[in-house]
Protein backbone atom coordinates (compact mmCIF):
# COMPACT_ATOMS: atom_id res chain seq x y z
CA UNK A 1 0.00 0.00 0.00
CA UNK A 2 0.94 3.45 -0.79
CA UNK A 3 0.08 5.89 1.57
CA UNK A 4 0.47 9.58 2.39
CA UNK A 5 0.15 10.58 6.09
CA UNK A 6 -0.57 14.01 6.78
CA UNK A 7 1.44 16.01 3.86
CA UNK A 8 1.67 19.08 3.44
CA UNK A 9 3.90 21.31 1.07
CA UNK A 10 4.12 24.50 -0.46
CA UNK A 11 6.18 25.73 -2.90
CA UNK A 12 6.92 28.96 -0.53
CA UNK A 13 6.65 27.83 2.68
CA UNK A 14 3.55 30.27 4.14
CA UNK A 15 1.63 29.58 0.89
CA UNK A 16 0.48 25.70 1.44
CA UNK A 17 -0.17 24.04 -2.00
CA UNK A 18 -1.43 21.05 -0.39
CA UNK A 19 -2.73 20.98 3.58
CA UNK A 20 -2.70 17.61 5.63
CA UNK A 21 -3.47 15.58 2.74
CA UNK A 22 -3.78 11.85 3.09
CA UNK A 23 -4.17 9.37 0.50
CA UNK A 24 -3.77 5.52 -0.10
CA UNK A 25 -3.34 3.40 -3.01
CA UNK A 26 -3.67 -0.33 -2.46
CA UNK A 27 -2.13 -3.10 -4.30
CA UNK A 28 -3.67 -3.29 -8.03
CA UNK A 29 -5.76 -0.69 -7.63
CA UNK A 30 -6.29 2.08 -9.91
CA UNK A 31 -7.09 5.45 -8.24
CA UNK A 32 -8.04 8.06 -10.97
CA UNK A 33 -7.05 11.95 -9.67
CA UNK A 34 -8.71 15.21 -11.00
CA UNK A 35 -8.46 18.94 -10.34
CA UNK A 36 -7.99 22.11 -12.02
CA UNK A 37 -4.73 23.25 -13.75
CA UNK A 38 -2.52 24.54 -10.51
CA UNK A 39 -4.52 22.05 -8.29
CA UNK A 40 -1.23 21.06 -7.16
CA UNK A 41 -1.96 17.69 -8.87
CA UNK A 42 1.53 17.07 -10.53
CA UNK A 43 2.64 18.15 -7.05
CA UNK A 44 0.97 15.45 -5.24
CA UNK A 45 2.15 12.80 -8.10
CA UNK A 46 5.66 14.42 -7.53
CA UNK A 47 5.21 14.02 -3.50
CA UNK A 48 4.32 10.47 -3.85
CA UNK A 49 6.79 9.34 -6.14
CA UNK A 50 9.30 10.76 -3.99
CA UNK A 51 10.83 13.51 -6.13
CA UNK A 52 9.88 16.19 -3.66
CA UNK A 53 10.15 16.30 -0.47
CA UNK A 54 7.19 17.75 1.91
CA UNK A 55 7.40 20.16 4.87
CA UNK A 56 5.63 18.12 6.84
CA UNK A 57 4.34 14.32 7.05
CA UNK A 58 5.55 11.31 4.89
CA UNK A 59 5.05 8.94 1.76
CA UNK A 60 5.09 5.34 3.03
CA UNK A 61 5.77 2.27 1.08
CA UNK A 62 4.54 -0.71 2.23
CA UNK A 63 4.70 0.70 5.37
CA UNK A 64 7.91 1.22 5.10
CA UNK A 65 9.35 5.31 4.73
CA UNK A 66 10.15 6.00 0.92
CA UNK A 67 13.60 5.94 0.45
CA UNK A 68 15.50 8.44 -1.91
CA UNK A 69 18.05 5.28 -2.71
CA UNK A 70 18.00 2.55 -5.28
CA UNK A 71 15.42 2.34 -7.77
CA UNK A 72 12.36 3.71 -6.76
CA UNK A 73 9.16 1.41 -6.13
CA UNK A 74 6.80 4.45 -7.18
CA UNK A 75 7.82 5.53 -10.41
CA UNK A 76 6.66 8.78 -11.67
CA UNK A 77 5.41 8.92 -15.74
CA UNK A 78 5.90 12.65 -17.24
CA UNK A 79 3.65 14.40 -19.28
CA UNK A 80 5.98 14.74 -22.04
CA UNK A 81 8.39 12.38 -22.54
CA UNK A 82 10.75 14.45 -24.69
CA UNK A 83 12.15 16.08 -21.23
CA UNK A 84 12.35 12.69 -19.67
CA UNK A 85 15.43 11.13 -21.65
CA UNK A 86 18.56 11.86 -22.64
CA UNK A 87 18.33 13.34 -25.98
CA UNK A 88 21.81 12.50 -26.87
CA UNK A 89 21.39 8.43 -25.92
CA UNK A 90 19.75 6.23 -28.39
CA UNK A 91 16.00 5.34 -26.62
CA UNK A 92 17.18 1.12 -26.54
CA UNK A 93 20.02 2.68 -23.89
CA UNK A 94 17.70 4.78 -22.26
CA UNK A 95 15.10 1.57 -22.04
CA UNK A 96 17.76 -0.93 -20.92
CA UNK A 97 19.58 1.65 -18.52
CA UNK A 98 16.64 1.19 -16.68
CA UNK A 99 16.00 -2.89 -17.31
CA UNK A 100 15.65 -5.38 -20.15
CA UNK A 101 12.08 -5.83 -20.95
CA UNK A 102 10.96 -9.17 -22.39
CA UNK A 103 10.30 -9.22 -26.50
CA UNK A 104 6.77 -10.49 -26.03
CA UNK A 105 6.55 -6.97 -23.46
CA UNK A 106 7.87 -5.10 -26.01
CA UNK A 107 5.47 -5.62 -28.69
CA UNK A 108 2.24 -5.48 -26.08
CA UNK A 109 3.19 -1.99 -25.91
CA UNK A 110 3.71 -1.49 -29.53
CA UNK A 111 7.28 -0.70 -29.79
CA UNK A 112 8.82 -1.88 -32.78
CA UNK A 113 12.21 -3.42 -33.02
CA UNK A 114 13.92 -0.49 -35.06
CA UNK A 115 12.72 2.47 -32.75
CA UNK A 116 15.12 1.41 -29.89
CA UNK A 117 18.40 2.44 -32.33
CA UNK A 118 16.66 6.10 -32.92
CA UNK A 119 17.60 8.82 -30.97
CA UNK A 120 14.50 10.95 -29.58
CA UNK A 121 13.95 13.31 -31.71
CA UNK A 122 13.46 10.23 -34.27
CA UNK A 123 10.56 9.08 -32.60
CA UNK A 124 7.31 11.01 -32.24
CA UNK A 125 5.67 11.82 -28.52
CA UNK A 126 3.70 8.96 -28.61
CA UNK A 127 6.11 6.26 -29.53
CA UNK A 128 8.22 7.89 -27.18
CA UNK A 129 5.63 7.50 -24.30
CA UNK A 130 5.13 4.01 -24.77
CA UNK A 131 9.22 4.29 -24.37
CA UNK A 132 8.96 5.91 -21.63
CA UNK A 133 6.38 3.76 -20.08
CA UNK A 134 7.99 0.60 -20.49
CA UNK A 135 11.14 1.89 -18.56
CA UNK A 136 9.34 2.44 -15.31
CA UNK A 137 7.48 -0.60 -15.74
CA UNK A 138 10.67 -2.77 -14.22
CA UNK A 139 10.85 -5.21 -11.46
CA UNK A 140 10.33 -3.61 -7.85
CA UNK A 141 8.60 -1.28 -9.18
CA UNK A 142 4.81 -1.02 -7.46
CA UNK A 143 3.54 2.01 -7.98
CA UNK A 144 2.92 3.69 -10.85
CA UNK A 145 2.16 7.82 -11.47
CA UNK A 146 0.75 8.30 -14.47
CA UNK A 147 0.45 12.40 -14.88
CA UNK A 148 -1.37 13.05 -17.91
CA UNK A 149 0.97 10.43 -19.61
CA UNK A 150 -2.12 10.33 -22.51
CA UNK A 151 -3.14 13.57 -23.54
CA UNK A 152 -0.59 13.90 -26.76
CA UNK A 153 -1.79 10.81 -28.01
CA UNK A 154 -4.20 9.84 -30.67
CA UNK A 155 -7.36 8.04 -29.04
CA UNK A 156 -6.21 4.70 -31.07
CA UNK A 157 -2.75 4.81 -29.01
CA UNK A 158 -4.32 5.87 -25.92
CA UNK A 159 -6.56 2.95 -26.09
CA UNK A 160 -3.77 0.41 -26.89
CA UNK A 161 -1.10 2.26 -24.23
CA UNK A 162 -3.67 2.11 -21.66
CA UNK A 163 -4.64 -1.79 -22.26
CA UNK A 164 -0.78 -2.61 -22.58
CA UNK A 165 -1.01 -1.05 -18.88
CA UNK A 166 -4.02 -2.41 -17.73
CA UNK A 167 -2.71 -5.97 -18.89
CA UNK A 168 0.70 -5.67 -17.17
CA UNK A 169 -0.74 -3.70 -14.14
CA UNK A 170 -2.94 -6.42 -13.39
CA UNK A 171 -0.28 -9.47 -13.76
CA UNK A 172 1.86 -7.79 -11.06
CA UNK A 173 -0.64 -6.00 -8.72
CA UNK A 174 0.47 -3.02 -9.85
CA UNK A 175 -0.59 0.35 -8.26
CA UNK A 176 -1.62 3.25 -10.87
CA UNK A 177 -2.45 6.44 -9.55
CA UNK A 178 -3.99 8.56 -13.10
CA UNK A 179 -3.93 12.20 -13.60
CA UNK A 180 -5.85 13.74 -15.68
CA UNK A 181 -8.28 16.44 -16.68
CA UNK A 182 -10.63 13.55 -18.94
CA UNK A 183 -13.19 12.31 -16.30
CA UNK A 184 -14.43 10.11 -19.07
CA UNK A 185 -10.33 8.36 -18.97
CA UNK A 186 -10.92 8.34 -15.29
CA UNK A 187 -14.31 6.47 -15.29
CA UNK A 188 -12.92 4.33 -17.61
CA UNK A 189 -9.64 3.63 -15.87
CA UNK A 190 -10.08 3.70 -12.31
CA UNK A 191 -11.62 1.98 -9.71
CA UNK A 192 -11.90 5.08 -7.15
CA UNK A 193 -11.38 8.44 -8.39
CA UNK A 194 -10.62 11.55 -5.80
CA UNK A 195 -10.51 15.39 -6.99
CA UNK A 196 -8.18 17.58 -5.64
CA UNK A 197 -9.17 21.25 -4.96
CA UNK A 198 -7.93 24.05 -2.72
CA UNK A 199 -5.25 21.55 -0.98
CA UNK A 200 -7.41 19.18 -0.16
CA UNK A 201 -8.77 15.60 -1.94
CA UNK A 202 -12.25 14.81 -1.79
CA UNK B 1 -9.87 29.24 -50.97
CA UNK B 2 -7.35 26.73 -50.17
CA UNK B 3 -7.34 23.40 -52.44
CA UNK B 4 -4.72 20.50 -52.24
CA UNK B 5 -4.51 18.06 -54.87
CA UNK B 6 -2.69 14.78 -54.76
CA UNK B 7 0.18 16.13 -52.39
CA UNK B 8 3.01 13.72 -52.21
CA UNK B 9 6.16 14.89 -49.81
CA UNK B 10 9.20 12.83 -49.47
CA UNK B 11 11.51 14.02 -46.92
CA UNK B 12 15.31 12.97 -46.88
CA UNK B 13 16.83 11.18 -43.78
CA UNK B 14 20.17 10.14 -43.04
CA UNK B 15 21.06 6.54 -41.88
CA UNK B 16 24.75 6.52 -40.34
CA UNK B 17 25.81 10.24 -41.57
CA UNK B 18 26.35 9.96 -45.24
CA UNK B 19 23.62 6.89 -46.29
CA UNK B 20 20.43 9.46 -47.27
CA UNK B 21 17.27 7.89 -47.69
CA UNK B 22 13.79 8.74 -48.83
CA UNK B 23 10.96 8.69 -46.40
CA UNK B 24 7.08 9.38 -48.07
CA UNK B 25 5.87 11.39 -45.79
CA UNK B 26 2.64 12.49 -47.11
CA UNK B 27 0.89 10.56 -50.22
CA UNK B 28 -1.86 11.80 -52.13
CA UNK B 29 -3.62 13.82 -49.81
CA UNK B 30 -6.16 15.99 -51.68
CA UNK B 31 -8.98 18.21 -49.64
CA UNK B 32 -9.79 21.95 -50.03
CA UNK B 33 -10.93 24.42 -47.28
CA UNK B 34 -13.45 27.12 -48.09
CA UNK B 35 -13.97 30.23 -46.56
CA UNK B 36 -15.92 30.62 -42.75
CA UNK B 37 -15.25 26.45 -42.30
CA UNK B 38 -12.96 24.97 -40.18
CA UNK B 39 -11.05 22.05 -41.43
CA UNK B 40 -9.96 19.37 -38.94
CA UNK B 41 -7.27 17.48 -40.16
CA UNK B 42 -7.07 14.59 -37.41
CA UNK B 43 -4.33 11.97 -37.08
CA UNK B 44 -2.74 10.04 -34.83
CA UNK B 45 1.11 10.97 -34.31
CA UNK B 46 3.65 10.91 -37.33
CA UNK B 47 0.80 10.59 -39.52
CA UNK B 48 2.18 13.81 -41.38
CA UNK B 49 -0.32 16.64 -40.29
CA UNK B 50 2.19 18.91 -39.51
CA UNK B 51 4.32 18.53 -42.66
CA UNK B 52 1.12 19.24 -44.25
CA UNK B 53 0.97 23.03 -42.93
CA UNK B 54 4.71 23.41 -43.58
CA UNK B 55 4.10 22.47 -46.94
CA UNK B 56 1.08 24.81 -46.71
CA UNK B 57 3.07 27.18 -45.29
CA UNK B 58 5.93 26.64 -47.90
CA UNK B 59 8.17 26.03 -44.35
CA UNK B 60 9.43 22.26 -45.52
CA UNK B 61 13.04 21.67 -44.64
CA UNK B 62 15.50 22.17 -47.38
CA UNK B 63 15.84 18.93 -49.14
CA UNK B 64 12.26 17.98 -49.46
CA UNK B 65 10.67 16.71 -52.46
CA UNK B 66 7.04 17.80 -52.88
CA UNK B 67 4.65 16.62 -55.98
CA UNK B 68 1.23 17.67 -56.77
CA UNK B 69 -1.12 20.86 -56.52
CA UNK B 70 -1.83 23.77 -53.74
CA UNK B 71 -4.28 26.16 -55.28
CA UNK B 72 -5.35 29.30 -53.18
CA UNK B 73 -7.99 31.54 -54.25
CA UNK B 74 -8.11 29.74 -57.42
CA UNK B 75 -4.02 30.39 -58.37
CA UNK B 76 -1.90 27.81 -57.59
CA UNK B 77 0.44 28.30 -54.91
CA UNK B 78 4.42 28.53 -55.83
CA UNK B 79 6.58 28.77 -53.55
CA UNK B 80 7.72 32.60 -54.61
CA UNK B 81 3.44 33.08 -53.90
CA UNK B 82 3.79 31.46 -50.15
CA UNK B 83 6.49 33.71 -49.39
CA UNK B 84 4.69 36.64 -50.73
CA UNK B 85 1.64 35.26 -49.06
CA UNK B 86 2.95 34.53 -45.62
CA UNK B 87 1.75 36.58 -43.33
CA UNK B 88 -0.56 38.15 -45.34
CA UNK B 89 -3.13 35.77 -46.70
CA UNK B 90 -1.50 32.66 -45.26
CA UNK B 91 -0.84 32.54 -41.19
CA UNK B 92 0.34 29.51 -39.09
CA UNK B 93 -0.45 29.29 -35.38
CA UNK B 94 2.63 26.99 -34.56
CA UNK B 95 2.15 24.04 -31.98
CA UNK B 96 5.38 24.87 -30.48
CA UNK B 97 5.62 27.55 -27.98
CA UNK B 98 8.91 28.51 -28.83
CA UNK B 99 7.75 30.14 -31.92
CA UNK B 100 7.58 33.15 -29.62
CA UNK B 101 11.06 35.21 -29.35
CA UNK B 102 11.72 34.80 -25.82
CA UNK B 103 13.73 37.98 -25.14
CA UNK B 104 10.45 40.32 -26.55
CA UNK B 105 7.04 41.60 -25.06
CA UNK B 106 3.64 40.12 -25.93
CA UNK B 107 2.53 43.30 -27.20
CA UNK B 108 6.07 44.18 -29.33
CA UNK B 109 5.74 40.56 -31.15
CA UNK B 110 2.10 40.95 -32.00
CA UNK B 111 2.99 44.63 -33.27
CA UNK B 112 5.91 42.92 -35.73
CA UNK B 113 2.99 40.62 -37.16
CA UNK B 114 0.61 43.29 -37.76
CA UNK B 115 3.87 44.95 -39.30
CA UNK B 116 4.32 42.66 -41.37
CA UNK B 117 0.98 42.68 -42.76
CA UNK B 118 1.82 45.73 -44.28
CA UNK B 119 0.50 48.14 -41.24
CA UNK B 120 2.78 51.78 -40.08
CA UNK B 121 4.59 51.35 -36.76
CA UNK B 122 1.94 52.98 -34.65
CA UNK B 123 -1.32 51.31 -36.27
CA UNK B 124 0.46 48.04 -35.67
CA UNK B 125 0.97 48.72 -31.62
CA UNK B 126 -2.57 49.81 -31.67
CA UNK B 127 -3.54 46.55 -33.74
CA UNK B 128 -1.14 44.66 -31.34
CA UNK B 129 -3.15 46.07 -28.14
CA UNK B 130 -6.70 45.57 -29.56
CA UNK B 131 -6.04 41.99 -30.78
CA UNK B 132 -4.61 41.18 -27.64
CA UNK B 133 -7.37 42.38 -25.82
CA UNK B 134 -9.83 40.68 -28.03
CA UNK B 135 -7.74 37.28 -26.76
CA UNK B 136 -8.18 38.43 -23.24
CA UNK B 137 -4.95 39.27 -22.94
CA UNK B 138 -4.64 42.32 -20.37
CA UNK B 139 -2.47 45.04 -20.29
CA UNK B 140 -0.59 43.94 -17.61
CA UNK B 141 -0.21 40.36 -19.93
CA UNK B 142 0.43 42.32 -22.97
CA UNK B 143 4.13 43.57 -20.98
CA UNK B 144 5.06 39.87 -20.46
CA UNK B 145 7.71 37.40 -21.84
CA UNK B 146 6.84 34.85 -23.00
CA UNK B 147 7.92 32.95 -19.82
CA UNK B 148 5.92 34.64 -17.88
CA UNK B 149 2.52 33.18 -19.65
CA UNK B 150 0.80 30.28 -19.00
CA UNK B 151 0.15 27.74 -21.77
CA UNK B 152 -2.70 29.12 -22.78
CA UNK B 153 -2.22 32.96 -22.66
CA UNK B 154 0.95 32.22 -25.62
CA UNK B 155 -1.56 30.01 -27.30
CA UNK B 156 -3.54 33.34 -27.33
CA UNK B 157 -0.74 35.55 -28.17
CA UNK B 158 0.19 33.25 -30.95
CA UNK B 159 -3.41 33.45 -32.31
CA UNK B 160 -3.30 36.78 -31.91
CA UNK B 161 -0.65 37.28 -34.26
CA UNK B 162 -2.81 35.21 -36.98
CA UNK B 163 -5.59 37.75 -36.05
CA UNK B 164 -3.67 40.99 -36.81
CA UNK B 165 -2.05 39.34 -39.93
CA UNK B 166 -5.90 39.35 -41.62
CA UNK B 167 -4.98 36.72 -43.04
CA UNK B 168 -7.60 34.73 -44.95
CA UNK B 169 -6.20 31.36 -44.41
CA UNK B 170 -4.82 30.15 -40.77
CA UNK B 171 -3.55 26.90 -39.92
CA UNK B 172 -3.55 26.30 -36.15
CA UNK B 173 -1.20 23.21 -35.53
CA UNK B 174 -2.27 21.35 -32.00
CA UNK B 175 -3.40 24.49 -30.56
CA UNK B 176 -5.26 22.60 -27.27
CA UNK B 177 -2.33 20.38 -26.81
CA UNK B 178 -1.24 20.83 -23.01
CA UNK B 179 -4.45 23.37 -21.81
CA UNK B 180 -6.57 22.29 -19.26
CA UNK B 181 -10.26 21.99 -19.97
CA UNK B 182 -10.79 25.82 -19.40
CA UNK B 183 -7.87 27.23 -21.40
CA UNK B 184 -8.52 24.86 -24.39
CA UNK B 185 -12.18 25.64 -24.63
CA UNK B 186 -10.93 29.55 -24.60
CA UNK B 187 -8.49 28.45 -27.96
CA UNK B 188 -10.77 26.37 -29.95
CA UNK B 189 -13.11 29.59 -28.96
CA UNK B 190 -10.91 32.19 -30.24
CA UNK B 191 -10.92 29.83 -33.53
CA UNK B 192 -14.08 29.59 -34.13
CA UNK B 193 -14.45 33.07 -33.73
CA UNK B 194 -12.23 33.42 -36.89
CA UNK B 195 -14.00 31.05 -38.69
CA UNK B 196 -17.29 33.02 -38.03
CA UNK B 197 -15.96 36.03 -39.71
CA UNK B 198 -14.99 34.34 -42.59
CA UNK B 199 -11.80 32.78 -42.67
CA UNK B 200 -10.94 29.75 -43.72
CA UNK B 201 -9.51 27.70 -40.67
CA UNK B 202 -7.39 24.31 -40.80
CA UNK B 203 -7.16 22.36 -37.06
CA UNK B 204 -3.72 20.20 -37.10
CA UNK B 205 -4.98 17.99 -34.11
CA UNK B 206 -5.20 14.65 -32.78
CA UNK B 207 -8.11 15.80 -30.60
CA UNK B 208 -10.75 14.10 -32.54
CA UNK B 209 -13.03 14.72 -29.43
CA UNK B 210 -12.77 18.46 -28.58
CA UNK B 211 -12.23 19.23 -32.20
CA UNK B 212 -15.66 17.98 -33.43
CA UNK B 213 -17.85 20.20 -31.82
CA UNK B 214 -16.04 23.05 -33.57
CA UNK B 215 -15.33 21.64 -36.78
CA UNK B 216 -17.16 21.83 -40.01
CA UNK B 217 -15.60 19.20 -41.50
CA UNK B 218 -12.71 16.52 -40.93
CA UNK B 219 -10.03 15.00 -42.67
CA UNK B 220 -8.35 11.80 -41.10
CA UNK B 221 -5.10 10.98 -41.97
CA UNK B 222 -3.32 7.87 -41.53
CA UNK B 223 0.42 7.71 -42.20
CA UNK B 224 0.58 10.24 -44.42
CA UNK B 225 -2.46 9.23 -46.49
CA UNK B 226 -5.70 11.00 -46.06
CA UNK B 227 -8.32 8.46 -44.95
CA UNK B 228 -11.23 10.13 -45.32
CA UNK B 229 -13.15 13.57 -45.80
CA UNK B 230 -16.40 13.69 -44.20
CA UNK B 231 -19.16 16.22 -42.43
CA UNK B 232 -18.20 16.64 -38.48
CA UNK B 233 -21.80 15.59 -37.80
CA UNK B 234 -20.85 11.71 -38.86
CA UNK B 235 -19.26 11.61 -35.78
CA UNK B 236 -22.08 10.13 -33.91
CA UNK B 237 -23.48 7.21 -32.68
CA UNK B 238 -22.24 4.19 -33.82
CA UNK B 239 -19.72 5.74 -36.37
CA UNK B 240 -22.43 4.45 -39.04
CA UNK B 241 -21.96 6.93 -41.82
CA UNK B 242 -18.35 7.15 -41.36
CA UNK B 243 -16.79 5.17 -45.20
CA UNK B 244 -13.71 4.34 -43.57
CA UNK B 245 -12.84 1.51 -40.73
CA UNK B 246 -10.04 3.12 -39.22
CA UNK B 247 -12.50 6.71 -38.77
CA UNK B 248 -14.62 4.32 -37.13
CA UNK B 249 -12.18 2.98 -34.65
CA UNK B 250 -11.05 6.53 -33.62
CA UNK B 251 -14.78 7.45 -33.35
CA UNK B 252 -14.99 3.58 -30.75
CA UNK B 253 -11.45 4.32 -29.17
CA UNK B 254 -12.40 7.46 -27.36
CA UNK B 255 -13.08 6.95 -23.37
CA UNK B 256 -16.97 8.09 -23.78
CA UNK B 257 -17.66 5.50 -26.86
CA UNK B 258 -16.25 1.97 -26.30
CA UNK B 259 -12.79 2.86 -25.47
CA UNK B 260 -12.02 0.24 -27.32
CA UNK B 261 -9.63 -0.91 -30.53
CA UNK B 262 -11.92 -3.52 -32.28
CA UNK B 263 -13.25 -3.81 -34.42
CA UNK B 264 -9.30 -3.38 -36.20
CA UNK B 265 -6.40 -3.41 -34.41
CA UNK B 266 -3.99 -1.31 -35.78
CA UNK B 267 -0.75 0.60 -35.53
CA UNK B 268 1.43 -1.88 -33.52
CA UNK B 269 0.74 -4.48 -36.53
CA UNK B 270 1.38 -2.17 -39.87
CA UNK B 271 4.52 -0.82 -40.57
CA UNK B 272 4.47 2.93 -39.76
CA UNK B 273 6.65 6.14 -41.07
CA UNK B 274 10.38 6.37 -40.68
Amino acid sequence: MLEARQLQFGFRSNVPLLETLSLRLEHGEWLGLSGNSGAGKSTLGKLLAGLLTPQHGDVYVDNKPLTQRGLRPVQWLAQSPELAVNPRWRVGKTLREAWTPSDALIQDFGIRRDWLERLPNALSGGELQRICVLRALAPGVRYLIADEISTMLDPITQVELWQALKQHARHHQLGVLVISHDAALLERLCTRRVHLAGGVLN
Amino acid sequence: MLQINQLNLQLPHYRKWWRREWATCIEDVTFDVQPAEIHAVIGASGAGKSLLASTIMGLLPEGAKATGQLYFDGNLLTSEHQQRLRGHQLALIPQSLNALDPLVRSQRQVSWAARRAGNPHTVAWQLAREALSHYQLDRDAQRRYPHELSGGMARRVLTAMAHVSRANLIIADEPSVGLDPQQRNRVLAALKALALEGKAVILITHDLRHALPIADRVTIMRQGRSVETTQASAFQGQGEQLQSTYARALWHALPNNAFSTSPTRLSSKEPTLA
